[in-house]
């Protein structure tokens, strides 16, 4: 069984990296990770260090500008340019996507965790349905950011509240398309044979059937990253999500919008980052989808 | 019990039947819903940190002040009387007061709704003459060039986030171009103001749901055309045009209507942001404004309102969906 699944796995990445989009994206975000993960060791300044004096100085493009008064401008060492205090673009952009990515990645665990679970309860214990999934709905009447900006208002703006607020917005999506398939899985033979073994209801749930609503799973995780980035840079642009000083692709944007006249750069490289980020998941979690689950296709 | 079900099933006796029977049971859940709402809203207004009577009675208020406001909004009652109260009062559109301009908050409500509903209901007819055709488009087009690119643009279009992309517009189209303005809202859309600061807000907040609706029509379109009365249309000898126009699209549409629900609480919720990007005077605004003052009862309202909108839409879609598609299960 286990082999089985390993070669499903793998036959499965094989396909994948035989699409050249999902390969290109797949390799950027290992990049960009990597990246990340060493960030403070490649960024050669600390991300809050303010220097007025060389405020709004243009990034490496300036070089190659034909107007000599730019190219004047470009400090060495600063590739991205600096910001309205003279901070280090670069260095911000680094730091900054560390804590989109992490809360990215830790909201979409423990969404899936909570939402998978009470999925899988759901198709399985009839009484549960009902509640579970009424449950739900109710937290499906608030469209798009609505719910995580109304838990925010709550708890108070700081990056884990943040966190938190998309972790619970994504439950519903998990629960509700991890229900549905656990309700097929349980109608199967191979489950009425486990059953047959003796296995325990715990052992058949937890085991068997989340096993196999497992690709259906990575493929709405992958999804999910994609929208509990964007969903933490736009809290963060509203001034609700990582408070300030600290750098966030969204504050980075926000802040920047009030110098958009004087360097357009400013707002231009964090949003880069943040659609190359959210679209590589995107565009992964599409072709994995086609791959391990052609059923979702919409 | 499921023996019982499959009795019952198996005799309803028409489809009139059935319909009024699904729709029924479609408001009966609506009332359910907005109850359930309201509790939540409530809830978390009680739990809220800080004094309301306090808040109410204003900063220069003695602690009698206080007491009188406390006892006048009864909340020095028990929570589920509060509850009742609160119930009450929303049956005749009380809102409460808001705590920073000490004004009625449905009459502020009411003022800026027009503005979010004026950008939500321009977005959606961008999202519905853009992304439909290019569904088909893409569809018509499966698997050459033209399909993989727009496919592909619909995934991009899902990736931006709308307040860059506003940011972005607005500096080509406001500041560079200088062709259109960077925001505001004074005019309904219909109108030649309203049509010119409507563009760049409308856009931005639409290019999610043009993907979403480029997406569905280009996998329903597929799905109609590789069906038998297509192939019977074609084999009669009529045109691919009238095929696909006349035949495939009505059937292609259906699958649309039950985005649109689902498409248009996105609109909602976006437009906060979308918004607050543009300097929209808008409900999204308020709420943005009356979290970062903590002015909670406004927080509430505008939440309250954004999702009872929300709920309304879909019972609508799905009542309408049963009239359009026969093959809908009324269970």
């Amino acid at each position: 069984m286990s082999t089985h699944r390993q070669n499903l796995l793998a036959t499965a990445f094989a396909k994948l990296l035989k699409n050249k989009l999902a390969t290109a994206c797949a390799i950027f975000l290992g990049i960009e990770i990597i990246i990340l993960a060493i960030g403070p060791l490649i960024a050669s300044f600390s991300p809050d260090t303010t220097n007025v004096s060389i405020k709004f100085s243009p990034g490496i493009w300036a070089k190659l500008s034909s107007d000599a008064k730019l190219a004047a401008k470009y400090v060495p060492g600063h590739f991205f340019g600096t910001d309205h205090l003279g901070r280090d673009v670069f260095s911000r952009l680094v730091i900054g996507g560390r804590v989109s990515l992490m809360v990215g990645f830790v909201s979409t665990i423990l969404g899936l965790v909570v939402g998978t679970f009470l999925g899988l309860l759901a198709a399985y214990y009839k009484r549960l349905d009902n509640l579970i999934m009424r449950v739900m709905d109710i937290l499906f009447t608030f469209p798009g950011i609505l719910l995580a900006m109304l838990i925010v208002a709550l708890m108070g703006v700081s990056t884990v509240n943040a966190m938190l607020a998309i972790s619970i917005w994504s439950i519903p999506n998990f629960a509700r398309m991890v229900r549905g398939r656990a309700l097929q899985v349980k109608e199967e033979d191979y489950i009425m044979a486990v059953r047959a073994t003796g296995a325990k209801n715990g052992r058949i749930l937890f085991i068997h059937i989340l096993m196999n609503c497992l690709p259906l799973i990575i493929v709405i995780a992958t999804m999910r990253m994609a929208t509990s980035i964007i969903s933490i840079s736009t809290l963060s642009y509203l001034g609700m999500g990582v408070p300030p000083p600290a750098p966030e692709w969204g504050s980075m944007i926000a802040q920047a919008k009030e110098y958009m006249w004087k360097m357009p750069s400013l707002i231009f490289t964090p949003g880069v980052a943040v659609m190359l980020t959210v679209i590589s998941f995107n565009i992964l979690g599409d072709k994995l989808r086609d791959i391990l689950d052609p059923s979702l296709k919409d | 019990m499921r023996g019982f079900a499959v009795h019952r099933h198996s005799f309803r006796r028409c489809k009139e039947d059935g319909v009024a029977r699904y729709i029924g049971k479609r408001i009966a859940l609506m009332f359910l819903l907005l109850l359930a709402l309201t509790f939540i809203v409530f809830a978390s207004l009680y739990i809220a940190p800080g004094d309301p009577a306090q808040m109410v009675a204003g900063p220069s208020a003695t602690e009698e002040d206080i007491a009188r406001v406390r006892s006048v909004l009864g909340l020095d009652q028990p929570f589920l009387v509060q509850y009742g109260i609160y119930l009450k009062h929303l049956l005749t559109f009380d809102l409460g007061t808001s705590y920073t301009t000490h004004q009625p908050i449905a009459n502020e409500i009411a003022i800026r709704l027009p503005h979010t509903l004026n950008l939500a209901l321009a977005s959606i007819i961008l999202s519905i003459i853009v992304g439909i055709p290019t569904g088909i488009a893409a569809a018509l087009r499966k698997d050459k060039l033209a399909d993989n690119v727009l496919t592909t643009a619909s995934l991009a279009g899902i990736s931006i986030p709308n307040f860059w992309l506003g940011t972005m517009l607005i500096y080509i189209f406001s500041v560079k171009l200088r062709l259109l303005p960077s925001g505001g809202m004074s005019a309904p859309f219909w109108t030649a103001l309203g049509f010119r600061q409507i563009i760049l807000p409308a856009i931005a907040l639409s290019t999610a749901t043009i993907a979403s609706f480029t997406r569905i029509g280009r996998s329903s379109m597929l799905e109609v055309l590789q069906s038998d009365y297509i192939r019977t249309a074609k084999s009669k000898g009529l045109s691919a045009w009238i095929v696909v126009m006349v035949h495939a699209l009505r059937n292609a549409l259906i699958p649309l209507v039950t985005q649109f629900g689902t498409s248009f609480g996105a609109l909602l919720g976006g437009a906060i942001i979308t918004e607050q990007v543009f300097v929209v005077n808008g409900i999204g605004t308020y709420l943005i404004n009356a979290i970062n003052t903590r002015n909670y009862p406004v927080v509430q309202s505008t939440v309250l309102i954004i999702a009872a909108m929300f709920i309304l839409i879909n019972l609508g879609v799905d009542i309408l969906y049963s009239f359009i598609d026969p093959r809908i299960r009324y269970d």
